[in-house]
């Protein structure tokens, strides 16, 4: 295992935010050798949580999501290559084959290849009017046809199909969003909050359906979705959110550990210790949760490649962190600490079925595990120290309103 | 363009430049301003990009919001002068402003 110096050079394979961030931060780290960023999009290292937000509906541009603008990642000489594909890491000779037919060499790698959006695996979904919402380039295909009045179907009913249909619903299309399962938000809430934003949706005027399942469209391009029970959709435009496929090809078939993901210790080093990796690709033990955990989010992704450089220039620093995840639709603001799910206890503080700001809390053997609020920073600002700390409160005070936060936190 | 300082909790300053319209936050990590996480980027989400306005420029920003103002209220160790840099914009009448880097931002 060699140690970095300024005649290093550490290459970053992945243009994500945990490689961006990875970057950033063996520069703000002083390290003074080459860094270099491959990445398969054009575009250098750029925020993917407004792709369905801000930048669906037009209100920021394309410079703007850029993590740095590419005059900024020259002047700190960052080398970022774009519109490049690794096809092979050659462990031996530690160097990258590129899809040109040249080679990168490297004395540190960080695998940051993130994950890909899950295709709809029905026939027809390669039509030219079905997208993906995970690039840059897929939201500028589903914003060259959008316009009032246009029929857009969601397939989905995660955070991405959500935030689509809000923004979509607001510019004044007819969205339709389809969801497989009895309820939204299925894989990271409870029926409570599901209900919550089923109901906001649908009195935004998305005509939302839980249970449906879609077999097939009619016509290329897609001129209306069908469903198992007969059920045509007549549609302008299909957008598809149906989760995320971890981009682990590269690491497995350079032989290192693959488990749900690329397998990285608490220092985010993979089973080769010239090797690291971080984003959405990797599994990591967490302290936290007890297990083993793939995460696919961005706080996971900034904070895992901030960690993976420091512990590339030696700071030995295991990666530990409480997660959380947002969700902006409509005036709304979803907010999600810990992860639930393994609760024996909620405590709602507010009312979902009537209001439009509440807090979940979730308890496990009296300790908070886990929170999910909804237009109320406040409580998720103390939740995330509560969870962080698992702190033991009593549920009735949670519970009452007229008691403050701040009063719960030590 | 107009520029900020920042000053770090050691005491080291640094000024950068930023252009008219972008915000502080967007400035310190395009810029590698030690400090400012921004883990949201932007989203108001995460009170990663805390700062302390000096006192001489507190008075000259827009105040914060309610979304803003609770982010803030259980941000690590807030005063008075606390604001998220992610929602600040630059304008020539903030040139030149200072903000106070926070020794932890969570």
């Amino acid at each position: 295992m060699s140690v970095l110096n300024a005649d290093s050079t550490v290459v970053i394979v992945g243009a994500g935010q945990a490689g961006g961030e990875a970057a950033a931060e063996l520069r703000r780290q002083g390290f003074a050798g080459r860094v270099i960023i491959l990445g398969e999009e054009p575009q250098p290292p750029y925020k993917r949580p407004p792709l369905s937000k801000a930048y669906l509906s037009g209100a920021v541009n394309e410079e703007s999501l850029y993590v740095m603008q590419p005059a900024q990642l020259a002047k700190v000489n960052i080398e970022f290559r774009g519109n490049t594909k690794v096809i092979r890491i050659d462990r031996k000779a530690k160097h990258l084959e590129l899809a040109d037919g040249s080679t990168q060499a490297y004395d540190k790698l960080v695998i940051a290849t993130g994950g890909r959006a899950r295709p709809l695996p029905i026939p027809g979904a390669d039509a030219s009017n079905v997208f993906l919402l995970r690039t840059i380039e897929d939201v500028q295909k589903i914003k060259a046809l959008c316009a009032p009045g246009k029929r857009v179907t969601i397939v989905g009913g995660g955070f991405i199909g959500l935030e689509g249909a809000a923004v979509l619903v607001k510019m004044g299309l007819k969205v339709t969003l389809l969801e497989g399962l009895p309820r939204v938000l299925a894989r990271v809430t409870v029926p409570e909050v599901s209900a919550f934003f089923e109901r906001v949706h649908r009195e935004a005027g998305v005509d939302l359906r839980t249970g449906a399942q879609l077999a097939g469209f009619e016509g290329n391009p897609v001129t209306a979705a069908v469903l198992a029970d007969g059920t045509r959709i007549d549609t302008d435009l299909v957008v598809v959110g149906i989760g995320l496929i971890a981009n682990t090809e590269l690491a497995q078939a350079a032989g290192l550990a693959i488990d749900n993901g690329i397998v990285v210790d608490e220092f985010g080093a993979t089973s080769d210790p010239d090797i690291y990796a971080a984003g959405d690709c990797t599994n990591h033990p967490s302290r936290f949760l007890g297990r083993m955990v793939r995460l696919e989010s961005v706080q996971n992704a900034m904070e895992q490649g901030r960690a993976v450089a420091r512990n590339l220039l030696g700071k030995n620093e295991p990666y530990q962190t409480v997660p959380w995840f947002w969700s902006d639709q409509y005036d709304l603001k979803l907010q999600m600490v810990g992860i639930s799910g393994t609760h024996d206890r909620m405590v709602l503080r507010g009312d979902p079925a009537s209001s439009r700001n509440f807090a979940v809390f979730y308890l496990k053997d009296g300790r908070i595990i886990a929170a999910d609020t909804v237009s109320r920073p406040q409580e998720f600002m103390f939740a995330k120290k509560l969870v962080a700390e698992g702190a033991v409160i009593d549920p009735d005070k949670l519970a009452d309103e007229s008691v403050p936060m701040k009063s719960l936190v030590s | 363009m107009p520029t900020i300082v920042f000053v770090q909790p050691d005491g080291s300053r640094q000024r950068i430049e930023a252009r008219v319209g972008q915000s502080i936050m967007e400035a310190a990590t395009a810029n590698l301003v030690p400090g400012i996480v921004a883990d949201c980027g932007g989203g108001c989400s995460c009170a990663t990009c805390h700062v302390y306005v000096d006192p001489e420029w507190v008075t000259k920003l827009e105040p914060a919001d309610d979304i803003e103002q609770s982010m803030l209220e259980g941000a690590i160790e807030p005063n008075e002068r606390s604001r998220l840099s992610c929602q600040l914009r630059m304008s020539d009448a903030l040139d030149g402003i200072v903000v106070h880097v926070p020794a932890a931002q969570f």
